[in-house]
C-alpha cells in the first residue's frame, strides 16, 4: 500500500478562479439590468469600452512581461474590474473616462503589483477614485432616471453623447439632466447633502421629484437588484456573509442611531442602505478575495470597516458617496488585520 | 592631491546616478513630492536646496574640527537654518512670485533630510574642497528628479512644459512655455499629490530598470572571457 505525500494546502477548493470569476458577473446581471433600465443602454456602452480596454491592456502588459497573454484573459478577473468600473460611473459619461479608468486598474493597480492575487489595492475602487479626483464634473453627472427625463434618448443617441458629448439633436448632458422645472438635478445622495448642508429638513429634500416612496427613483431598484445578486453569491458559498453583514452592520447601526438623533437632519438608514453604490459595494466590491481580509473574523472587522468609514464619509466628508474610499482605506489595513485576526492552528494557544 | 580626479568622477557618479538622493537614498521626499507640480517649481526648489547644500557642506567641513562630537548635529543645523534663511530672504527679495508658489516648502529645506546627511555623512569627514563638490553634485541629482517629476506631472497634469519659468528665469523665459496639448478637463490627478507619489515610483522602477539592464549588458562579454580562458588552459 502506498501513501501519496502531497504538500499542504490539502483541502482544495471545487472551483477555479475562471468559475468563481463568471458567478461573480453573472450575479450582477440583476443590477446591471435594473441600471439600464433606469439610466439607459448607456451602461452597456461603458461595460463594452471597459471589456475591450481591459482585454487590450491586460494583453499589453502580458506581452511586457513575458508572460502567456491566454493565461490572462482565461481567469476573468479582469472581466469583473471593468464591469464593476463600467457600472461605478454615471452611463453617459464621455469614453475617454472609461478607458482611462480601466487602463489606470489594469495596468498600475493590477499588474504593476504583479498580477492576479498580489494587488494590494481593488483595482476597480482604485481606477474609479483616480477619474473621481481627476475629473469630478464627468464623475457626478448622473443622467436622470428615465422616469424623469424631460428628453427621450435613443440608442443612437446615448452612442452620440459617449462620443461626442452631444446627442443628434445637439443637446449636451447638461441639457439631459434637467428636470420638468429646467434646474438640473442631481444624485439623491448628492441632492440631501447639499440640502442638509444647507440646513434644510429632510422632509423638504425628499419632496424633490428624484425622491420615490422607497428612496431615490430608480437607485433603490438598483440597489436591491444588486442585493438580489450579492444573496446569490452567498448561497452559491462564493462570499461568505461576513464582509456584507458587517459593512451593512457598521453602516446601518451609526446611521439608525445618527437619526435618530436628528430625525430631521440627518439620512434615514434606509435611504443609506439603498442610495449610492452601497450594495454593489458591500456584495461585489468589498468581498473581492485578493484585497479583503481572509480569516472570518477578520472579514467581519473589515467589512464593520468599510460600513463605518461609508457612514462618516457620507455625512461629514467631501463627497456624497464613499463606498470607494472606504474600500481603499480599509485595503490597507488588511495586513494587520490578517496578522491579529489569524485563526488558532487546533491543539495550539488556549488557556496555559 | 594625486588621486582627485578619480575622486571628483566618483563623486560625480555617486551624486547624480549611484546614490542619487532622490532616487536611492529617497531623501527629501516632502518637498520632492509637494512642489513638483511644474518644472518651474521643481527648478527652482532644486536649485535652493543646491545652493544651500553647498554652503553647508562647506562650512561643516571648514569647521569640523573645531566642532565637539557629542554636539555636532545642533551645529550642524544651525549652520544649514542660516543658509536656508539667506536663501529665503534672497528669494524674497528677487523671486518673489516663485516664493509665494513654493511658500513653507523654502523654510522647510532646513529639515530635508538630504543636506544634514551629507553634512554628517561626507562635510564631516572630508576636506573642504571634496565637500563642496560633494554638495553640488549631490543637489545637482536632486534637483534633476525634481525637474523630471515637474516635467512629467506638468505634461500628465496641465499639457504644458515651462509654464511660468519667466517667475524664475525672468522675462525672456516667457517664450520658453511650450503648450504640448491642451484638453477641456486636465488629469488632475496628476497635479495632486497622489499623483507625485505615483510618478515618482515609476520614476523609480525605470532607474531601477536601466540599472539591471546595464547589468545584465555588462556580464556578457566577461562570461565569454571566461570560458575562453578554460579552454586554452
Amino acid at each position: 500500500m502506498t501513501f501519496k505525500l502531497a504538500a499542504s494546502p490539502h483541502t482544495h477548493s471545487r472551483r477555479t478562479t475562471q468559475q468563481v470569476m463568471r458567478w461573480v458577473y453573472l450575479a450582477l446581471l440583476p443590477g446591471v439590468l435594473l441600471q439600464t433600465y433606469f439610466f439607459g443602454v448607456g451602461v452597456y456602452v461603458q461595460i463594452l469600452l471597459a471589456l475591450a480596454t481591459a482585454w487590450l491592456a491586460e494583453a499589453a502588459v502580458m506581452r511586457l512581461r513575458n508572460r502567456p497573454i491566454a493565461h490572462a484573459w482565461q481567469d476573468h478577473t479582469a472581466i469583473v474590474t471593468a464591469v464593476l468600473l463600467a457600472i461605478a460611473i454615471p452611463a453617459l459619461a464621455p469614453w475617454w473616462v472609461i478607458v482611462i479608468g480601466t487602463l489606470f486598474a489594469i495596468v498600475v493597480v493590477k499588474h504593476v503589483y504583479g498580477g492576479v492575487g498580489q494587488n494590494l489595492f481593488n483595482p476597480a475602487m482604485a481606477g474609479y477614485v483616480l477619474l473621481l479626483i481627476s475629473f469630478p464634473v464627468q464623475l457626478t453627472s448622473w443622467p436622470l432616471p428615465s422616469e424623469l427625463a424631460q428628453l427621450p434618448l435613443t440608442f443612437g443617441d446615448t452612442l452620440h453623447i459617449i462620443f461626442t458629448g452631444f446627442t443628434q439633436a445637439g443637446h449636451n448632458l447638461e441639457q439631459l439632466r434637467m428636470g420638468v422645472d429646467g434646474i438640473t438635478m442631481a444624485t439623491p445622495l448628492d441632492s440631501l447633502r447639499q440640502d442638509l448642508g444647507q440646513a434644510m429638513t429632510l422632509t423638504e429634500s425628499l419632496t424633490k421629484p428624484i425622491f420615490g416612496s422607497l428612496g431615490g427613483i430608480g437607485w433603490a431598484w438598483v440597489n436591491l437588484g444588486f442585493l438580489v445578486g450579492g444573496l446569490i453569491l452567498i448561497k452559491q458559498r462564493i462570499i461568505s456573509w461576513h464582509i456584507p453583514g458587517g459593512m451593512l452592520l457598521g453602516l446601518l447601526i451609526p446611521a439608525a442611531i445618527y437619526w435618530l438623533f436628528h430625525p430631521d437632519q440627518a439620512i434615514p438608514p434606509l435611504m443609506h442602505a439603498l442610495s449610492g453604490a452601497t450594495m454593489l459595494g458591500a456584495f461585489f466590491i468589498a468581498t473581492d478575495p485578493v484585497t479583503a481580509a481572509t480569516s472570518n473574523k477578520g472579514r467581519l472587522i473589515f467589512g464593520l470597516l468599510i460600513g463605518v468609514l461609508v457612514f462618516v464619509i457620507r455625512t461629514w466628508g467631501g463627497y456624497p458617496d464613499a463606498v470607494a474610499f472606504a474600500v481603499l482605506l480599509a485595503n490597507m489595513t488588511v495586513p494587520v488585520l490578517d496578522k491579529y485576526t489569524q485563526p488558532t492552528v487546533y491543539g495550539h494557544g488556549g488557556r496555559s | 592631491m594625486s588621486q582627485s580626479p578619480s575622486v571628483y568622477k566618483e563623486l560625480a557618479w555617486q551624486g547624480l546616478w549611484k546614490n542619487n538622493a532622490g532616487l536611492v537614498q529617497l531623501l527629501g521626499l516632502c518637498p520632492l513630492l509637494a512642489v513638483t507640480a511644474s518644472i518651474t517649481n521643481g527648478l527652482g526648489l532644486g536649485l535652493a536646496t543646491l545652493l544651500v547644500l553647498v554652503g553647508s557642506n562647506i562650512t561643516v567641513s571648514l569647521i569640523r574640527e573645531y566642532v565637539p562630537n557629542e554636539i555636532r548635529i545642533p551645529v550642524f543645523v544651525m549652520v544649514i537654518a542660516t543658509f536656508v534663511t539667506v536663501i529665503q530672504l534672497v528669494m524674497n527679495a528677487y523671486l518673489y512670485t516663485l516664493y509665494q508658489a513654493l511658500g513653507i516648502f523654502i523654510p522647510l529645506i532646513v529639515t530635508n533630510c538630504l543636506i544634514i546627511g551629507r553634512a554628517e555623512a561626507y562635510a564631516s569627514k572630508n576636506p573642504w574642497h571634496h565637500s563642496a563638490f560633494d554638495g553640488l553634485m549631490m543637489g545637482l541629482g536632486f534637483t534633476l528628479v525634481l525637474v523630471i517629476l515637474g516635467g512629467i506631472r506638468e505634461i500628465l497634469g496641465n499639457g504644458t512644459l515651462f509654464d511660468g519659468a519667466d517667475l524664475l528665469l525672468g522675462e525672456w523665459a516667457e517664450a520658453l512655455r511650450i503648450q504640448l496639448f491642451s484638453v477641456d478637463y486636465p488629469l488632475l490627478l496628476a497635479i495632486l499629490p497622489p499623483g507625485a507619489f505615483i510618478v515618482m515610483g515609476f520614476i523609480i522602477a525605470g532607474k531601477n530598470w536601466l540599472d539591471s539592464y546595464r547589468a545584465a549588458r555588462a556580464e556578457q562579454p566577461q562570461k565569454q572571457v571566461t570560458r575562453a580562458r578554460v579552454t586554452a588552459q
